[in-house]
Order: C-alpha cells, then sequence, then structure tokens
C-alpha cells in the first residue's frame, strides 16, 4: 500500500485528471440533500456532508435497471443490454463501501448477476474517511472504523490542509498513475495525524449495537411476543429498506408500449405486504411483525448464516430517516436481552 | 451457464392440452426451444423449476411437469390465477414464450433405487409428481412397489387424466384416485386425500413418500404418513412462493434463510422441521 500526501491546492487538478477517462461520481448538493451523481468538473462537488441520503450501491445496483429489451407479444425477439462502463466513485464513506462487499455476496453465487458485478469489476472506489460521525453512527459496533481503507482502492483521508492518500492496490495505482507528480510521500508525522483524525472520529460514535451471538439469539426468539412490539408503530413505509446500503430485493417488470418492450427490475421491499402476495390470494407474511421480523432476520440472522456476515454497516440511514423512530441499534441490543 | 441468468432463451409452443376446465383451469404447456444446442443441452431432474415469460407480461415460476426421460421438450402445467397465468392460457400453438432455467434442487431418484415410492398429490400440485412418476415409470425395474394417490375437488378437477388411465392399466403402479364429493358414475374414494391415504395404508417399511398438493393438504397427509409410522426423512414435500429472480437473489421466496427457489423446492419434512419462518 502507497501511503502520500495531496495538498488540498492540487486536489481539483485530480478530480479534473480523473474525470478525462471515468465517470466520476461525486458527492453533490441536490435541494439541502447530498447525493451521489455524475460531476462534470470538480466544483459541483461537496464535501461537507457525513453521508449521502441514498447510498452510492445505487450506481451499481440500479434503482431502475433495463435487464433486456424484447417486442412484445406472442412472436418476440430479445435484444441484450451491454454494461459497459468505467465509473469512479469518489466519497464513499467506509461504511458504504463495506456495504458493497457484503452485496456480493447476494449477486455473486451459482448464477451470477451480470449487471452488479460488471459494474463493481468496472468500479473504482475513492473511499473519503468520515471525520465527522453523526449520532445514529454506528460502524464501529462491527469492528469497523469511519477511516477503514478495508473495501475502497484509494482512501482520502482529510487531515487538515491537505489529504492522507492510501493507494491499495492495482486499481488504485493505475487511476493514479498520471498524477504521481502531485502525490508526495507521507512523513511519520502525517501518518500520526492521520490516525489521530481517525481516534478522534471514533471518539465521536457514541452508541453501540450488541451484536456479540446475535445470529443465535435470534434462532431461539423467532415466535417471540417481542417482535410484535418492535413492529406495532410500523407504518410499512419501507424507506428503512429502500435506503439500506445492503438490502438487495428488487422486482421484476414488463414495461411495454405497442411495439417496444424492456424487462426491468426495480428495488422492491420486504416491508409491502405485495412483495410476497401469491396469486391465490395467499401471503406468508401477512402481518407487519412478519415483515418487520423478516428485515432484522435477513440482516442479523440469515445473512450471517449463509455468508458468514452481518448484512449492517451501521451507516443509521434506517434509524436516521424512519417517520416513527424504529432504532435497529435499540431493536437488535433489545433482542439480545429478550428470553427465549 | 447462461452468462446473463435473467435472460430467458425463445421457446415454441408446440401444445396445449386443457387439463382441467372451470373456474380455475389448468392448461399444459409443450414447449421446444428455437434454438437446437439449447434443447439438446437443456438437462433437468424431476422436481427443478423453470421461469416462463410471455414477453411484455412477467414472468412465472414452473415445476417442470414432463420427465427428463422424454426428450425434445418441457411441459409445464400452469393455472389460470394471476396476470402471468391468465395471459399464458390465451396463447395457442406456435406462439414464442421465454424459457430460463432450470432452477432449484430435485427429487433424490439416484437414493431412492430400491425404495418402494408412495406419491400423494392433490390438485394442479401433481405438476412436479408427475415429473417424477414418469421418470419412475420410465425406470420401473430400478423402484420397488409403487402407489399414486391423487384426489381432486370433483371428478372433472382431475389433471393428466389419460395419463392416470394408463398407469391404472399396468400392473405394477397402483393407483388410487379420490374426490372430495360423491359423484354418481364414480366407484373410487370419496373423500380427502388424506383420508384416502390412511385407506391405502402403505407401509413405511423401506419406502419414501412424496407429496405436493394445497397446504392444507400437505399438513394433513404429514400428519397421516406419522400415523402410519413414516420417520420425518422417509417424507418430502415441493414448496412455492412468490417469486421474481427464481436464482436467489430477489429475496421474496425465503423460509428463514433458505430460499425455496435455489434450495428448493424439495425438502424432507426433517429440514422443514428444523428451519423456522413463514410459508
Amino acid at each position: 500500500m502507497d501511503k502520500m500526501i495531496l495538498s488540498k491546492s492540487d486536489f481539483p487538478k485530480v478530480i479534473t485528471e480523473i474525470i478525462k477517462k471515468n465517470n466520476v461520481y461525486a458527492p453533490v448538493k441536490n435541494n439541502d440533500t447530498i447525493i451521489f451523481d455524475q460531476i462534470k468538473k470538480p466544483s459541483e462537488m461537496n464535501l461537507d456532508f457525513c453521508n449521502s441520503k441514498v447510498p452510492p450501491k445505487k450506481l451499481l445496483f440500479h434503482q431502475t435497471e433495463t435487464l433486456f429489451k424484447f417486442t412484445p407479444g406472442t412472436k418476440a425477439k430479445i435484444e441484450s443490454v451491454d454494461i459497459n462502463e468505467n465509473n469512479v466513485i469518489f466519497g464513499i464513506r467506509p461504511c458504504d463501501a463495506k456495504s458493497l462487499a457484503i452485496l456480493d455476496h447476494a449477486f455473486q453465487g451459482d448464477f451470477e448477476d451480470p449487471y452488479f458485478l460488471k459494474r463493481r469489476k468496472n468500479t473504482i472506489l475513492i473511499g473519503l474517511s468520515c471525520n465527522k460521525p453523526e449520532l445514529n453512527c454506528f460502524c464501529t459496533s462491527f469492528d469497523d472504523s469511519p477511516a477503514s481503507s478495508k473495501y475502497v482502492d484509494i482512501l482520502f483521508t482529510d487531515i487538515g490542509d491537505k489529504y492522507y492518500v492510501e493507494i491499495k492496490n492495482d486499481k488504485g495505482k493505475q487511476l493514479t498513475k498520471n498524477i504521481s507528480n502531485l502525490l508526495k510521500p507521507a512523513t511519520e508525522n502525517d501518518t500520526k495525524k492521520r490516525k489521530e483524525v481517525e481516534q478522534k472520529a471514533i471518539n465521536m460514535i457514541s452508541r453501540h449495537q450488541k451484536t456479540e451471538g446475535i445470529a443465535y439469539k435470534l434462532d431461539k426468539i423467532f415466535e417471540n411476543p417481542y417482535w410484535k412490539k418492535v413492529a406495532f408503530k410500523c407504518v410499512g413505509c419501507g424507506t428503512c429498506t429502500y435506503l439500506c446500503p445492503t438490502c438487495h430485493c428488487f422486482d421484476i417488470q414488463d414495461e411495454t408500449t405497442l411495439t417496444k418492450g424492456a424487462r426491468v427490475r426495480v428495488w422492491d421491499t420486504c416491508m409491502n405486504p405485495e412483495y410476497t402476495l401469491q396469486a391465490s390470494g395467499y401471503n406468508p407474511r401477512p402481518a407487519r411483525t412478519n415483515r418487520v421480523r423478516n428485515r432484522v432476520y435477513h440482516k442479523y440472522n440469515y445473512y450471517p448464516k449463509n455468508y458468514d456476515v452481518i448484512a449492517c454497516v451501521g451507516c443509521g440511514r434506517c434509524i436516521d430517516l424512519c417517520p416513527v423512530n424504529i432504532d435497529i441499534i435499540d431493536v437488535v441490543t433489545r433482542a439480545g436481552e429478550v428470553k427465549p | 451457464m447462461k452468462e446473463n441468468p435473467y435472460q430467458p432463451w425463445l421457446a415454441t409452443i408446440e401444445d396445449v392440452r386443457e387439463e382441467v376446465g372451470g373456474q380455475r383451469p389448468i392448461k399444459t404447456f409443450k414447449l421446444k426451444f428455437q434454438d437446437k444446442n439449447i434443447q439438446n443441452n437443456f438437462s433437468f431432474l424431476p422436481g427443478q423449476c423453470a421461469m416462463v415469460s410471455l414477453f411484455g407480461q412477467g414472468e412465472c415460476f414452473f415445476a417442470i411437469s414432463s420427465s427428463p426421460t422424454k426428450k425434445g421438450y418441457i411441459e409445464v402445467s400452469v393455472m389460470k390465477l394471476g396476470k402471468v397465468t391468465t395471459a399464458l392460457h390465451e396463447l395457442e400453438s406456435g406462439d414464442t414464450v421465454g424459457v430460463r432455467g432450470p432452477y432449484g434442487n430435485y427429487f433424490d431418484v439416484e437414493g431412492w433405487k430400491g425404495s418402494n415410492l408412495v406419491f400423494i398429490g392433490g390438485g394442479i400440485g401433481q405438476a412436479p409428481l408427475r415429473s417424477l412418476i414418469n421418470y419412475i415409470v420410465d425406470n420401473r425395474k430400478s423402484y420397488g412397489k409403487l402407489d399414486v394417490i391423487y384426489g381432486a375437488r370433483t371428478s372433472k378437477d382431475i389433471s393428466y387424466k389419460q395419463e392416470f388411465e394408463e398407469l391404472e392399466k399396468r400392473k405394477d403402479v397402483n393407483v388410487h384416485l379420490s374426490i372430495d364429493v360423491k359423484e354418481d358414475g364414480w366407484n373410487k374414494f370419496v373423500g380427502f386425500v388424506p383420508d384416502n391415504l390412511l385407506q391405502v395404508k402403505p407401509s413405511p417399511k423401506n419406502t419414501i413418500a412424496i407429496t405436493c398438493g394445497p397446504p392444507i393438504m400437505i399438513k394433513f397427509v404429514i400428519q397421516n404418513l406419522e400415523k402410519l409410522g413414516f420417520s420425518e426423512d422417509q417424507i418430502f414435500t415441493t414448496l412455492e412462493m412468490r417469486m421474481k429472480c427464481g436464482i436467489g437473489k430477489c429475496g421474496r421466496c425465503n423460509i428463514g434463510n433458505l430460499y425455496v427457489c435455489k434450495d428448493g423446492p424439495v425438502f424432507s419434512y426433517k429440514q422443514l422441521k428444523n428451519i423456522y419462518g413463514e410459508r
């Protein structure tokens, strides 16, 4: 790993250089909200944020994705869709970068999802350490850090008047080849400063979720009335799942005009009663209790069983944005205390 | 393996057979892949499923109801119930549909060699059993005694009627049909499938029981199989759920941490007893 320094005055030059050859996505301000969007020049970026409202997973797992096109009807022809983009995501937070590694499990396997995995392969992640975690951030509950470089190709850390730049792998090296003249090797003092910044951020994280042994514990309390209590105030809006960086559920629909058609997939949520409703009218998860429980179990029991990792990164979006204050930190920590 | 598992192959409907009429009609569609290579290389085992789509309407997940021993085509049996199945019922021979698969696990036809087999089906639940029964009949010497128990609401609701008649003619297969309510001219069992099972009374010795049908039927069939002395690892069933992708990614068909599309649809009762989750 290369540890480099980039002065803030040279930073725009670096971004400009990268934009020349790549589609660059970065945090931008849109009606008081930070989202990831394509930028054409560095000044469009807004780096004064804790995290984006919609996670950058949307750049790899599109909210609406055309799977293929067809001529509708009974004499159909199919036309494939090509996915060929060289993308760079600048400013992804370490928690969101981890979420992509978690999503890999769902999209890999016996049947590989070409849409997500091709983009994943052709996307370079430039992380930006989170220096000011907010109230509901809890990445440290999963032994991660707001300045973790584990899941990115390059990590930028703002250490005051300059960026500490960690180039993690060949993907990162390749990208920074053209701008190597702007990067200087980091001194011991810079590395010390980076550690201080990280520690300061870790200290700002005040909330903690008790996840130890949670998968086993959930095995024992599936039928517990606790879930009814948790789901009681849920209004079923689905915000928690739509804005979750690790949720991967989708629906597939055919969209047509008279002569053209496309099979598209769209984000779906297990909070919708229609999600599991069968044509016969039978619904295995008819009540909100079933659905809220499914959300928690998918992340804290099913995913650990299937892939050995909890499907939560502690970004706090579902807590911040829940209209009725359902708090996943609380829900899981208290589940650990329920008597089976 | 397909490069893009979401993109179906094109198939032509070779034949449409009406199995059952009335309010909940069932049709069996005989499908042939348009690409000869695909047709020759599409291999599956009884119990496996396929996604069949009508372009512009959508896709549904069906058990392949034909046996892999019948080469050159696959069949799916479709009850007209929702949007896609209603549209499929309008189709005729010569029309094009999309097919992708095969998906899911299958009945352990290798491991069951030498065993007696009891099939207990109800209604459209016979579709996956039909594939298995025809496979077993085509490999008849490898298996022990065969009992086929099947019930429908009325005699008009019996699927695969002609095939049952042919099976009844065979000396090496015992067919036990039933209808729920008494009818003129019906001299076989009248009553529900689980009761017919008690009456047929198969011995659990060296026997595997496979059941598929409405959930309520499966529930009582399993209870009665246990009464007859069947253990939980001698009982198998196939499940269904609403599905979109068929490949374990879209999320909706899970029972606990298992996806019916990928980890099922065939489960032993022993397995099902040990997983929790809505079904």
